[in-house]
């Protein structure tokens, strides 16, 4: 039923309350029927017509018959009724235009449970991601990197880290040797870095204690390539040297690291192993992290862990005296300074963190596997 | 290195049962890697670092164990015979450095059978294969005391003497693994008065090996020189037990027990006579020098409170002597034992206690530190770019560093670097570019039903310079498939040229520069239409485009490829760039359309240049709206739509101005041959 103008038979601000509220009940109860933009035209004619729309009805009903002493409140309240109308009624042709009208919307309905459209953003190498936050583990301990260069000499190699020439210890390290090198003196001669330990001795020539820093980067070895080798891999190397470096800092700076890479609840236990670069050398186990140290999955023995609930993840000890012979001119006086060394093969904790069963597919790069690391 | 547990408690009595002395044994850095059999079959398999070669065998291994449990180690002490009187067999060492020591003892009369069953089984444990009485005994004596022997026929040895000399030129040896071989004047043999019998520490002489009618032995038991024994062991790629043990260093102080063990070994299982005392020849003496230790410095490298009281126990079973006696001593004097070569320093000391003591039980500490982290120079912009690459869609791959020499040439001009020892033909120089790398990787997702490819790689290349070696870094990316993959909401569009430049435009805008051109000198293997070299301020930084058809065919890619390749050695000697705001116009834009016709020779790029050349301040934008060919376009031109953007941030610009850059406009195309469209 269309809305007509009451006239009022009382100006209370409650009647008048009253007549402004019902007035737009019946503006909003219009509105929705207005469904192009001749129907809002009729209809804005209706209520905002200079004559005899609506509004001017007000006027004259409301406004010119009020009593003097309510004048002033119903002149306020008609001017602000007229802003509203006028605001409902403009929004309503805005709403009309934008097509927003209900059956406009429902006409563009769409299958929202199709598939979305990607854009396909790339994911980091699991190695080389698995590097970047190692690494990050030890820049919040104050660790800076460092890198150097993946063909070495023989000194920086083996010579300078304590693996003597004629030395046993060498042959603990399948080396790559590069061609054409018989007619230089041994420490000249080039190999493939087998560890990144060398750039241990580059930084030390380049800087004076105290040091800490991390070295990632590609190593490579004559070890053919099968489920857990391959000839190219990547390691992560660290030292610190300062005074008074122990080795229950090594063991405290380890433990710290473990925790954070891979967890606050695995534990560590360190192990007698030899490097000829270090001494006191150790061979660091962490707890299982997929086991949790049990041995056992369900009912199945643990495979990475070989049911021992640890697994071994790195290398390290102190530095030996001998290597900081090699830089003592340059403050490494191994009667004042000490330090601790680590390495950590990338491929290898990639491989268990992720539950990689075969090394080679991290080489092989098929998009699908790739993609899981976005 | 498999270990028997059993034949371990022959010589030290333990509580403990197998499993847990395969834990405390590791937990000291002799570590059991598994185990295997039952009962007195039990083996452990063992992995003994380098350094110990005295705990490479039972005895050694029981050395430890009684350390560990603080227990006596029985001694070894062969039952002999008393000698009967004979003929001496003198020995002369020639070369004092090769060969400190050389023992030797003489058997007679003695029948060469098959060995007791017990030894057999021992033997057999550890995989070892027998052969007979005297050279199982001589086997058995290895992995009981870890102390090389070598037994010889002794009616064989003519001349009736033993020589250690080094070889003479032209001299052979054919070994007991039958191999006849060449000597240098470097090798170290043993000799009798005519020729060599022995290589020494290595393998022994297959013309007077102990056969079956053997009655007459002669035991040696020497010392030889590490570094002589392996670089022999080497250069004839015969690396046995014996050389294993002499190339980490022999216990001195061993050898004239050993020989009476195998001796003892022999006479009890072959009968026979022990012939006159055992001939021991010093040519020189080791220098094991006593090491000086300071509890001070054993605090100092390990950290924690150790007392002299501890580090003394700890040593003593070791078997490492102190002097003076613990007192309230902070300073000692440690005699080293004979079979511990490896211990030469206050630090080797210090390992000790640390290992004995348990690595565990020390507390974790945290260093201080007052250096500050410092950056690698390029580290921000190697972040800047992956990260780029990662959000342009690029899949991060890894490939192994080697090519074959057929795609260093094809993809490289650089001098090679060869592997000496390649695993494969196919990797045996070092890559000289990464385009082989990530071809093959794209070859094989394709191969795999993987159409749409992106990767990128991140690498070193590696070039030989003189005598040395050049590594520069570079980026290569690839792409295959379409830019846009087809959904059902939309088709599919392929991937082209110009995303692939759309995407090293993005990159090269990361850093500073004045000017980024391209041209077309690429390398051969791209499409010389369809390929670019890109150059920030005149110096080429990237190559990319697609990769030549025959290029592709030849490595039987089925679809079009695409590829980046970054030089960082070059790009990172321009800074990232700076960001820094620039207000947003205030005032609005005028746009004009200039629809022209142009020769094909004229490029877009001679177009941009002759109208950004008329240095109009207000010009801000210039883009080619359509490209049409063909209909009524005449063969050899191009039609293209251009739209000029002007723009002041100081004011409206009014329509007398726009009309007048317009008609510049218009004249520099005409200059350049190009016609105003009606």
């Amino acid at each position: 039923m269309a809305y007509t103008v009451p006239k009022l038979k009382d100006y209370s601000p409650a009647a008048l309350d009253n007549a402004v509220e019902s007035l737009l009940a019946a503006l909003d109860e219009e509105s929705k029927t207005v469904s192009d933009e001749a129907a809002w035209k009729a209809f804005r004619d209706r209520w905002m017509a200079r004559k005899n729309g609506i509004l001017t009805q007000v006027n004259d009903l409301w406004l010119k018959a009020a009593p003097k002493d309510a004048k002033r409140d119903v002149g306020q309240r008609v001017n602000e009724l007229k802003q509203r109308v006028e605001g409902i009624i403009e929004s309503r042709l805005r709403t009309l235009q934008s097509g927003a009208s209900a059956s406009r919307l429902d006409s563009e309905r769409l299958d929202i449970t199709l598939p979305g459209i990607h854009r396909g953003i790339g994911a980091e190498h699991p190695i080389i991601k698995t590097m970047h936050e190692i690494v990050a583990v030890f820049r919040d301990l104050g660790y800076s990197v460092q890198e150097g260069p993946e063909i070495e000499t023989d000194y920086y190699n083996f010579e300078a880290l304590n693996f003597p020439p004629n030395h046993p210890a060498r042959d603990m390290q399948d080396t790559l040797f590069i061609a054409h090198q018989k007619s230089k003196p041994q420490r000249e001669q080039l190999v493939l870095r087998t560890h990144t330990s060398p750039v241990q001795i580059r930084t030390m020539e380049k800087l004076k204690p105290p040091i800490r820093i991390v070295i990632p980067g590609k190593v490579y070895r004559n070890d053919p390539p099968d489920a857990s080798h391959s000839p190219v891999f990547h390691q992560i190397e660290g030292l610190a040297v300062d005074t008074n470096i122990t080795f229950g800092d090594l063991k405290g700076t380890l433990d710290h690291a473990m925790k954070a890479f891979f967890g606050s609840s695995v534990k560590t236990s360190f192990r007698p192993s030899f490097f000829p670069f270090t001494e006191p050398s150790a061979e660091l186990m962490v707890s299982c992290f997929i086991c949790g140290g049990s041995g056992q999955r369900g009912s199945d023995p643990c495979r990475p862990c070989k049911q021992s609930g640890w697994i071994e993840i790195l290398g390290c000890g102190m530095v030996d005296p001998n290597v900081f012979q090699f830089v003592k001119q340059n403050g490494y006086d191994s009667g004042k300074i000490s330090g601790f060394a680590f390495g950590m093969g990338a491929d290898r904790i990639a491989l268990l963190k992720y539950g990689v069963d075969d090394l080679q597919v991290f080489f092989q790069n098929d998009v699908r596997f790739l993609g899981q690391f976005v | 290195m498999k270990l028997s547990p059993h034949w371990i408690r022959d010589f030290v009595d333990l509580k403990v049962d197998d499993h847990q002395l395969a834990h405390d044994l590791t937990s000291v850095g002799m570590a059991v890697e598994g185990a295997s059999g039952s009962g007195e079959n039990t083996v452990f398999e063992m992995e003994i670092g380098t350094n110990r070669p005295d705990a490479m065998n039972h005895y050694g291994v029981a050395r430890e164990a009684a350390a560990i449990y603080d227990t006596a180690l029985k001694p070894i002490l062969p039952k002999l015979p008393a000698a009967k009187d004979g003929k001496t067999f003198p020995i002369e060492i020639e070369d004092d450095k090769g060969c400190a020591r050389f023992t030797a003892r003489v058997l007679k009369n003695v029948s060469i059978k098959d060995s007791p069953a017990k030894i057999i089984q021992r033997l057999g444990l550890l995989d070892q294969r027998p052969i007979n009485n005297a050279v199982d005994a001589t086997n058995y004596a290895l992995w009981e005391m870890g102390k090389p022997t070598h037994v010889f026929d002794l009616d064989l040895l003519e001349g009736g003497k033993i020589i250690v000399r080094r070889a003479r030129p032209g001299e052979t040896l054919k070994t007991l693994d039958g191999v006849e071989r060449k000597l240098t004047t470097q090798d170290l043999v043993v000799a009798d008065a005519r020729r060599p019998v022995g290589l020494a520490g290595t393998m022994g002489g297959f013309d007077t090996m102990i056969t079956e009618k053997t009655r007459n032995i002669l035991i040696e038991s020497a010392w030889w020189d590490p570094v002589t024994v392996r670089k022999m062991s080497r250069r004839h790629a015969l690396h046995t037990d014996a050389s294993h043990r002499f190339e980490r260093g022999a216990d001195f102080e061993s050898t004239i027990l050993s020989c009476n063990r195998v001796a003892e070994l022999i006479l009890q299982s072959g009968g026979g006579e022990l012939i006159g005392e055992p001939l021991d020849i010093i040519a020189r003496h080791l220098d094991q020098a006593p090491v000086a230790l300071r509890i001070s410095e054993v605090r100092r490298i390990l950290g924690g409170n150790l007392d002299a009281h501890q580090v003394v126990r700890i040593l003593k079973r070791l078997g490492f002597e102190l002097l003076p006696e613990p007192g309230e001593e902070q300073e000692f004097t440690v005699r080293i034992p004979s079979w511990r070569l490896d211990v030469e320093r206050e630090i080797d000391l210090i390992e000790e206690i640390a290992r004995l003591y348990g690595y565990d039980k020390f507390a974790n500490t945290l260093p201080a530190f007052s250096g500050s982290v410092i950056e690698l120079p390029d580290a921000p912009k190697d972040t800047k770019l992956r990260g780029s690459l990662l959000a342009l869609g690029y899949n991060e791959a890894v490939s192994l560093s080697f090519i074959s020499h057929e795609n260093a040439e094809d993809f490289s001009a650089a001098p090679v670097i060869e592997v000496e020892n390649p695993l494969s033909e196919e990797a045996s120089v070092m890559r000289t570019s990464l385009v082989p790398g990530i071809i093959g990787v794209l070859a094989y997702n394709l191969n795999r039903g993987n159409d749409n490819v992106r990767l990128f790689e991140s690498g070193n290349v590696f070039e030989a310079a003189g005598a040395g070696v050049r590594e520069a870094k570079q980026i290569c990316f690839g792409a295959t498939g379409s830019a846009v993959e087809p959904s059902v909401h939309q088709p599919a569009r392929p991937m082209s040229f110009f995303d692939l430049k759309g995407d090293i435009e993005t990159l090269l805008n990361c850093f500073e520069h004045r000017a980024l051109s391209y041209d077309s000198e690429v390398a051969e293997y791209f499409h010389p239409g369809r390929a670019a070299r890109a150059l920030l301020d005149g110096i080429t930084v990237a190559q990319f485009g697609q990769l030549h058809p025959q290029t592709a065919a030849k490595r039987k890619l089925r679809q079009d490829v695409f590829l980046g390749e970054l030089y960082l050695d070059r790009l990172y000697k321009h800074s990232l760039r700076e960001i820094q705001y620039e207000p947003l116009p205030k005032y609005p834009g005028v746009e004009r359309d200039f629809s022209c016709i142009f020769p094909d020779t004229v490029s877009f790029e001679a177009v941009r240049r002759a109208i950004t050349g008329l240095r109009i301040a207000e010009l801000r934008k210039l883009v080619p709206v359509e490209i049409f060919r063909g209909g009524t376009i005449p063969a050899g031109k191009y039609s293209i739509l251009l739209r000029a953007t002007f723009q002041s941030s100081e004011r409206t610009l009014r329509e007398e101005e726009v009309a007048q850059w317009s008609s510049q406009i218009v004249s520099a195309i005409e200059a350049l041959g190009g016609t105003q469209r009606a």
